[in-house]
């Protein structure tokens, strides 16, 4: 008899009817049955890298998503909030085990999440960005998911099939995630003048941030070559015209802000963050570094 | 022994499509449509695939659990479970019968016609709109219902309310 993972022993055992809720949340591997070969000719170094960054991007905002919970000003929102949270959350999972897989040094996602520093996330700096009000979360998520849905429509195609599958299913999570944003942006926007004042507000603290989602990487244009990756300078166009048909309909004009820039030409993708990343990675990391040999 | 394994393969199958999803219990994996394929291997031995509705859908680690439980005690003693992520789920996927069963459990099934948009290559376009869905409430029938959330208690499904009888209720809504 063969278990992939300690939870179905467990509940191997327990009567049928028998509650095991607590097992039920599933930290197995999330590509367990994938079919996680990596096609020839892709340079696996490259490849491991790559999924870093897009699953790093997408656990990171997770991550702090995840910190309206009790905090929300209505229950049906701060159920959305956590929803999208969960969704990120699995394509993170998913996207970190690839990584994993294919570094082949033998760490999981839970090696990834929990046992890097600082400088080995490859996330973009605006996923690490505190969620400030409501505003500023608004205008987070509107950029982040108009940004990370064209790449994962462009994804799709991708000559590495997990990717591709990944990205398949994710484009459909965050076409809703983009359309909640883009809905409260309209709503604050068109609002009041003080709603309308504090998503202006929020975009200032988001939009210096923006120019790294298009700044391209070395590993990614490797892999955009052979078709694996998607070339993220491509993202731009659309990206505007979504941003400037919302903020068209929310009567919102933008304000002019100093970009933030790189360090000697590096960024996040990089691993060179902001101050904010240490005290994210605390808090989520603490649990598990202060017991690592602890088991769900 | 080629009459041992057809009859595995009925009663593998049988004990497969009977597992319920753990967060709408009135559906079986079958009714879903994330039981994908059920393959007896050999004498004790079968392979079921299955496939995710969301990417962080917590119910998926129970079902895969639930299934080695079910089959085991059925008497396979190699018992596999594999995930399959492509083609993607859709909620197209759910049955006639799961769709009259959520509708019985005042949980408005999907309409498939209202989208979402389906990647057609180009850019996803936004809505914005209110949703091109006619949602009747499930318990008083009426037409005059909002949505309230497009986010609900799991993942799949969306929020609504009736302005005829005040009740909430859920839609599964479509992906």
């Amino acid at each position: 008899m063969s278990f992939d993972n300690a939870y179905e022993a467990i509940a191997e055992t327990h009567p049928e009817g028998d509650a095991r809720w607590a097992f039920g949340t599933g930290f197995d591997d999330p590509l367990s049955g994938v079919d996680t070969t990596v096609p020839e000719g892709v340079d696996t170094a490259d490849l491991a890298a790559y999924c870093l960054m897009l699953g790093d991007d997408a656990l990171l905002l997770s991550q702090r998503l995840t910190e309206w919970v009790t905090r929300a000003h209505e229950l049906e929102d701060e159920m959305a909030l956590a929803n999208i949270a969960l969704d990120l959350l699995g394509q993170a999972r998913m996207l970190l085990s690839r990584a994993g897989s294919v570094e082949g040094a033998g760490r999981d996602e839970d090696a990834l999440a929990y046992f890097r520093s600082e400088a080995e996330f490859r996330n973009v700096r605006l996923a690490e960005l505190p969620m400030g009000d409501f505003g500023r979360t608004t205008a987070s998520l509107l950029v982040f998911s108009t940004w990370r849905l064209a790449l994962l429509n462009r994804l799709v195609g991708s000559a590495d099939p997990v990717l591709a599958a990944i990205a398949a299913k994710a484009v459909k999570e965050v076409t809703y995630h983009r359309e909640y944003a883009a809905r409260w942006a309209v709503r604050l926007g068109d609002g009041t003048e003080y709603s309308a004042e504090r998503l202006r507000a929020g975009f200032a603290d988001v939009l210096p941030l923006v120019d790294e989602l298009f700044a391209g990487h070395a590993v990614e244009r490797r892999l955009a070559a052979s078709g694996v990756a998607v070339d993220s300078t491509e993202l731009r166009e659309e990206f505007e015209q979504v941003l400037g048909q919302v903020c068209e309909l929310a009567t919102l004009r933008l304000p002019e802000v100093d970009r933030t820039g790189t360090v000697g030409g590096l960024a996040g993708r990089d691993g060179v963050h902001t101050e904010h990343l240490g005290y994210l990675l605390a808090e989520m990391q603490s649990l598990a570094r202060s017991d690592p040999e602890a088991t769900w | 022994m080629v009459t041992r394994t057809e009859s595995d393969r009925t009663v593998a199958a049988e004990v497969a499509a009977s597992v319920t999803d753990p967060e709408l219990p009135m559906l079986t994996l079958a009714d879903l449509g994330v039981l994908r394929e059920v393959v007896v291997t050999g004498v004790g031995a079968v392979v079921v695939t299955i496939t995710p509705t969301y990417s962080g859908c917590p119910a998926l680690a129970e079902m895969r659990a639930e299934l080695h439980h079910r089959l085991t005690r059925a008497g396979y003693d190699d018992v596999r479970i594999r995930t399959e992520l492509s083609p993607p789920w859709s909620s197209s996927w759910i049955t006639e019968r799961g769709r009259r069963k959520l509708a019985e459990h005042g949980i408005h099934p999907p309409d498939d016609r209202a989208g979402p948009p389906t990647a057609s290559g180009g850019p996803v376009p936004l809505t914005l709109g209110p949703p091109r869905r006619t949602v009747h409430c499930p318990r008083c029938d009426s037409a005059a219902t909002e949505r309230t959330s497009e986010f609900s208690a799991t993942a799949c499904k969306a929020l609504y309310r009736c302005l005829d009888c005040r009740e909430p209720f859920e839609y599964f809504k479509e992906i």
